[in-house]
This record gives structure tokens, C-alpha cells and sequence, in this order.
């Protein structure tokens, strides 16, 4: 724990805090600005489908009382603040009786699971491949072959998924085209679901991998040429260090602390991005919930959502925060 | 001819013995340009004897530091080195292959680099630093015995034991420098190249880094290559000193006949620019411009700024020839007598 000084992580925390109190505070300001409410817009939708709704006046009134929407302002910030805290996010408007914290919570797992997977190994075969670009040491054949990995970094994810499932899936039958896991399964500890939650996983986190890594092979690759010409490389050369050593210890080690950085300013397009390749995949993780949410209007599905959209890249931004100072020791002394 | 750092210079130093640590022969390092290579070190050769510290002064760019390198085959692209034999102990460094030379960097030569601000590993505590060049070379040591030695090397340049913990960012630049000269004999090498060890440092602290560097050959009488612009440290510090021109060697001599007597024009030239106390004098290096390095004229290679130039000069090259005692200088005017 080298310079993870208390301080440092009281003012990371708080920093933490205050993203999620933003953010909490701008999602429940939005669709207030928007003409029209919730309510009304679900009882015009009952009405369009069932023709005529008696009393649809007093409906509206008592579901805004039900939903808290009829209390001044500042009481419905607070109260929203409070259930924000709680994890209460009341039910869903398209299907009601359903809790929004329910529905959260048993897609969560799925979207963590897809998003941490494939962001750990997009971002260490990228940093892998541009490291060995961009070393002067490696061979002149695998430097020439590395940047054909990188080709698929041009199609965007969501096309190179349709064409996994083609290919994969429709064509070739070696991998199931949708969902999380095998029908028929009961989720837990087994081989079996696990087994199929593995087959599950592998294209969706394919196509996120494949299409991303460029980004960190680039980077890292430019990271490590500029490393090069560093006084501290020449002088490891000097001691007569093992090329491996003065690659991985004083190379890498070194170029890697921007690419950790990077990682965590695109944690917040990662989560959002998901969205359509779990879409694709009829992934039943929350970018697919987002998905039909923003479908159905269910304001306080979205509204959950993106509140745990918050959270979650606030804490992957946490921990990546805490994880900067173990790397490189001169972090927290900066202010 | 004045001589304004000579009453500094300390006759009674032991000039080293006899036996030839490094001996450079004919080494030339050519930079590979769109136009032409551009010859940074041309033909140098010198030698350095056990214990000695030997000066290598020029101005910038004159291939100072491009031979420090080539003794440690540490010339980095495009440069490469043309020709030559560098000889430590009789084996070849210029021939040998990647595995023999890291065997010898640092056992046999070991380099105290030029701007140790940034010669540091930022995210390595000094003693691993430190740790790691000892342990590539010697294999895994105790721990409690690697601390130890790491605590005397530093407590040797004068560091507190507190250092051995530290990140270099938390030295300031003369501590990281005496880290560098730590490091730099922690395998007890044979020879030591110092490239301007005091150049990004206060005048203060050059100074200490300078008796720091005095102290450590004294104890281990461990050779030394000192390069640097500096004439007063040179003075204080050094028994030879080689100046180089354009990357040839134009005059090797103990340091107190240098400053009492310089013999090459250029040599002259550098001494009587060195600033002085007591009188306002003009600078003189100005005049003249160097050739280009792609292309070098025949004969001397400092003949566009030589006041002494004759016909000869613009022929014929003037070899480095012993004119006295442990006085070699590479000029036409010294030949005959």
C-alpha cells in the first residue's frame, strides 16, 4: 500500500459521494423538465388500449399520490433521496406489481459478470498486444502479425455481434445465439449452469474484447515507445538487467499507470455501450431492462437503472482510484 | 595564457598505476541521417589506467557522451558503432555478443548517467533498484545480507539509511544523484562513466556530489571516466583530461599541464573562455564555425576556427602523438619540436 495515505482515500470517498449525489440529484431533476408525467402518460397508454377508462381523472390523482408525485417538490427530493439511499426505487410502471429493485437485482449479476469479464480481458490482451508492438525485442514477425488483431477494432460491437451469432451460432452451431443461460436450468451452483453460463458468455463477451482492445493496444503501444527514451530505461539497460526484466518491470510497469487511468474515465461508456450487445444477445442484464424500459416509458425502471448505472461506474471508478496510488507511488502526494 | 583554475588542482593526487583498465582503439560511432552519416566519435582512441579519473571535456554535441556509450554499447538508434575496439580486461566489448555484454555492464563498467532526475525507475523503491543490479549479476542473495550491503553503499555516498525505503520522487536531485553513484558501485566495477554528474545540479550541491564522487574513488580506487562542460569541477576532480573536437580526440594531458600549458588551439581556446573573476574578458569560442559532421574536410578537423591554421592543416590529418611526457595532442604545430 504505498502511497494510499488516509487522507487520499476520505478525499476519494468523498469524491465517490459527491458523483453519486450528482448524479442521483440529475436524474431526478430531468424528467421533471419534461412536459407531461408518468402517470398521465400510463393512464393516456390503459386508454388507448382499452378504448375509454372511467374516472381516469381520480385514477391519475391516486396514482400520484401512490407514486409521491403530488407532495411539493423539495418533499418529493427528499423522500427520493431516501429511497435512493435504500435501494428503494418503488415498483415499475409497465409491470407493476414488480419492484424496480427486483428487477434490478436479478439482472445485475449478469451485467457485472458480462462488463467485468470482458472490460479485465479487452483491457489485458490490448495492453498485452501494444506492449509487444511496441518493443523493440520482439521479433520482427509477431510485431508485423500483432496489428491484424487489432482490424476488428473498426467495426463497431454491436455489427460484429450479428455476425458472431451468424457465424457462430446459426452457421456453425457451435455456441447458443441468445440469453444467459440454458432453458431448463435452474440457476446456482452447478456444473451444468455453469457450463451454459460459460457457452452463454463467450460471444457476447467476444464482440465487446474484440472490438475494444485496439484501443488499449494502441495506447500501451504508444505508451511503451515513449518509455523507450526515458533516462531510467538506458540506465536499466546499463545494469545489465535481463530484457524481460527491464520490459515487464521497467517498460510496462511504467506505461501501464495512463492506461489504468484511461480505463477509468471509459468505465462509463462501457456500461452504457453494453446496452446494445445485450440487447443482440437477449442478454437478460440491465442494458437489456434499460432497453425496455426506455420501450415501455417505465420512468422509474429507467430512473433505477441509471441511478445502479451511476453507482456501479462510480465504485469501478473507486476502486481503480485506490488501485492508482499501489501503482504508481507518487499519486496521492499530488493535490 | 592564463591559469585560472590550476592553483585548485592538488599536484600530490596519485595519478593511478600503470595497469590499463580501458583501452579505446580507433572507435568510430557514425549517426545514419537521411543525408549521410554524421560521424559523433571519429577515430578516438585513449586509454584509462587503474584508479585514475580522466576528464573528457568538449562542447555540446562533440561526442562526449556518444563515446561514454560506446564503451557500454549503449549507442541507441540510429546511431552504431562503425569501427573500433573498446578493451576492458582484454576482452572486446565491440564484439561482444548480447548475452556476454550484459555479463559485463556493470561488473566491469558501470555508468552514473547524465540527468539522474530521470535515471530513477519513478515507481521502484531505491532499494530495489539498487537490489535488482546486484542480484542480476550475483544471483539471490539473503535478504538480511542485500539490505545490509544496500545500507553501506548508501551510507558510502552519505545518504541516510531512511533512502533505502524511498521512491526517487521523494529525493531531491542531489540524493538522487548520490543514488545513482551508489548504484554505480555496487558491484565494485572496474571502471565508473560519469556523464556530467553535477550538470542539473545547484552549485552547492555539485560541490558535494563532486567530494562524494572523490571520496568513493579514493576508497575504492575505482577508475573513472568524468564527462562534463565543467572546468572548475574537472580541475578538482580529475588526474587526465581529453578534449574532444568534433568527435576526435585533440589533446590528452595530466590535468596541471593542461591548465598551466594547453597546446591544441582548441584546448587554448576553452581554457581562455573559462569566465574569470578579476578581469572582463570577451568570449572567443564564438569565431569560426564548426564543419559539418555529415562531411568533415580533409586535414585537421579544426582547421575553420583555428587561429594557427597553415596549408598543411587543410591536407593533412594531424595524429594524436605524444609531444612530451604524458602529453598527447593532435595538431601540426607541435610535431617538429
Amino acid at each position: 500500500m504505498a502511497g494510499l495515505t488516509p487522507q487520499y482515500v476520505l478525499r476519494r470517498l468523498g469524491m465517490f459521494l459527491l458523483t453519486i449525489w450528482l448524479g442521483a440529484t440529475i436524474i431526478f431533476i430531468i424528467p421533471r423538465l419534461a412536459p407531461g408525467d408518468p402517470v398521465a402518460a400510463m393512464v393516456s397508454r390503459l386508454t388507448a388500449q382499452a378504448g375509454y377508462i372511467e374516472n381516469s381523472a381520480e385514477i391519475i390523482a391516486a396514482w400520484r399520490e401512490r407514486f409521491g408525485l403530488d407532495g411539493p417538490l423539495w418533499v418529493q427530493y427528499l423522500a427520493y433521496m431516501r429511497n435512493m439511499l435504500t435501494l428503494d426505487m418503488g415498483y415499475s410502471l409497465s409491470s407493476f406489481p414488480s419492484r424496480v429493485d427486483e428487477m434490478i437485482f436479478s439482472a445485475l449479476p449478469w451485467t457485472v459478470g458480462l462488463l467485468s469479464v470482458s472490460t479485465i480481458l479487452s483491457f489485458l490482451a490490448g495492453n498485452a498486444i501494444g506492449a509487444l508492438m511496441g518493443w523493440p525485442r520482439v521479433p520482427r514477425w509477431i510485431r508485423a502479425l500483432l496489428p491484424t488483431s487489432l482490424t476488428f477494432t473498426s467495426i463497431p460491437f454491436f455489427m460484429l455481434g450479428i455476425l458472431l451469432v451468424y457465424l457462430f451460432a446459426y452457421e456453425l452451431r457451435w455456441l447458443p445465439p441468445t440469453g444467459a443461460y440454458g432453458r431448463g436450468l435452474t440457476p446456482g451452483w452447478n456444473w451444468p449452469f455453469i457450463k451454459s453460463v460459460i457457452e452463454h458468455g463467450i460471444l457476447p463477451v467476444l464482440s465487446i474484447v474484440v472490438t475494444s482492445m485496439g484501443f488499449w493496444a494502441l495506447g500501451m503501444r504508444g505508451m511503451i515507445i515513449t518509455n523507450q527514451g526515458e533516462d531510467y530505461m538506458i540506465l536499466a539497460e546499463a545494469k545489465g538487467l535481463r530484457p524481460s526484466r527491464i520490459f515487464l518491470r521497467y517498460g510496462v510497469r511504467n506505461s501501464i499507470l495512463p492506461q489504468v487511468t484511461a480505463l477509468a474515465l471509459s468505465l462509463g461508456g462501457i456500461a452504457g455501450g453494453s446496452t446494445l450487445v445485450e440487447y443482440i444477445f437477449a442478454y437478460p442484464g440491465m442494458g437489456y431492462l434499460l432497453y425496455q424500459g426506455i420501450v415501455n416509458t417505465d420512468y422509474t425502471l429507467i430512473q433505477g437503472i441509471v441511478f445502479m448505472l451511476i453507482l456501479g461506474t462510480a465504485t469501478a471508478v473507486l476502486i481503480l482510484d485506490l488501485l492508482l496510488p499501489v501503482l504508481d507511488p507518487r499519486i496521492s502526494y499530488e493535490r | 595564457m592564463s591559469v585560472n583554475f590550476a592553483h585548485e588542482i592538488d599536484e600530490r593526487r596519485p595519478a593511478g598505476t600503470d595497469q590499463v583498465v580501458l583501452q579505446v582503439e580507433g572507435l568510430k560511432v557514425y549517426y545514419a541521417t537521411p543525408t549521410g552519416d554524421v560521424r559523433a566519435v571519429d577515430d578516438v582512441t585513449f586509454q584509462i589506467r587503474e584508479g585514475e579519473i580522466v576528464g573528457l571535456v568538449g562542447e555540446s554535441g562533440c561526442g562526449k557522451t556518444t563515446t561514454a556509450m560506446a564503451i557500454l554499447r549503449l549507442v541507441q538508434s540510429p546511431g552504431r558503432i562503425v569501427d573500433g575496439r573498446i578493451l576492458v580486461d582484454d576482452v572486446d566489448i565491440a564484439r561482444l555478443n548480447e548475452r556476454e555484454l550484459r555479463q559485463i555492464r556493470w561488473t566491469k563498467i558501470s555508468l552514473i548517467p547524465q540527468g539522474a532526475m530521470n535515471s530513477l525507475n519513478p515507481v521502484m523503491r531505491i532499494k530495489d533498484q539498487i537490489g535488482d543490479a546486484i542480484e542480476t549479476h550475483e544471483g539471490r542473495q539473503p535478504r538480511q545480507a542485500l539490505k545490509e550491503r544496500i545500507l553501506s553503499l548508501l551510507s558510502t555516498v552519505g545518504l541516510p539509511s531512511r533512502v533505502y525505503k524511498m521512491y526517487p520522487h521523494e529525493l531531491s536531485g542531489g540524493m538522487k544523484q548520490r543514488v545513482c553513484i551508489a548504484m554505480a558501485i555496487a558491484l565494485n566495477p572496474t571502471l565508473v562513466i560519469a556523464d556530467e554528474p553535477t550538470s542539473a545540479l545547484d552549485v552547492v550541491v555539485q560541490r558535494v556530489v563532486g567530494e562524494t564522487l572523490l571520496d568513493v574513488k579514493n576508497r575504492l580506487g575505482v577508475s573513472m571516466i568524468l564527462i562534463g562542460h565543467d572546468m572548475g569541477l574537472m580541475a578538482q576532480l580529475v588526474d587526465r583530461i581529453a578534449v574532444m573536437y568534433a568527435g576526435h580526440l585533440v589533446e590528452l594531458a595530466d590535468v596541471y599541464s593542461l591548465f598551466r600549458e594547453p597546446l591544441h588551439p582548441y584546448t587554448q581556446l576553452l581554457i581562455d573562455s573559462i569566465p574569470s573573476i578579476k578581469e572582463r574578458k570577451p568570449l572567443k569560442l564564438t569565431e569560426g564555425i564548426t564543419h559539418d559532421l555529415r562531411n568533415p574536410p580533409p586535414g585537421c578537423i579544426f582547421q575553420l576556427r583555428c587561429p594557427h591554421v597553415t596549408d598543411k592543416c587543410r591536407t593533412v590529418v594531424p595524429p594524436l602523438l605524444e609531444v612530451a611526457p604524458s602529453r598527447e595532442v593532435a595538431c601540426h604545430l607541435y610535431y617538429d619540436a
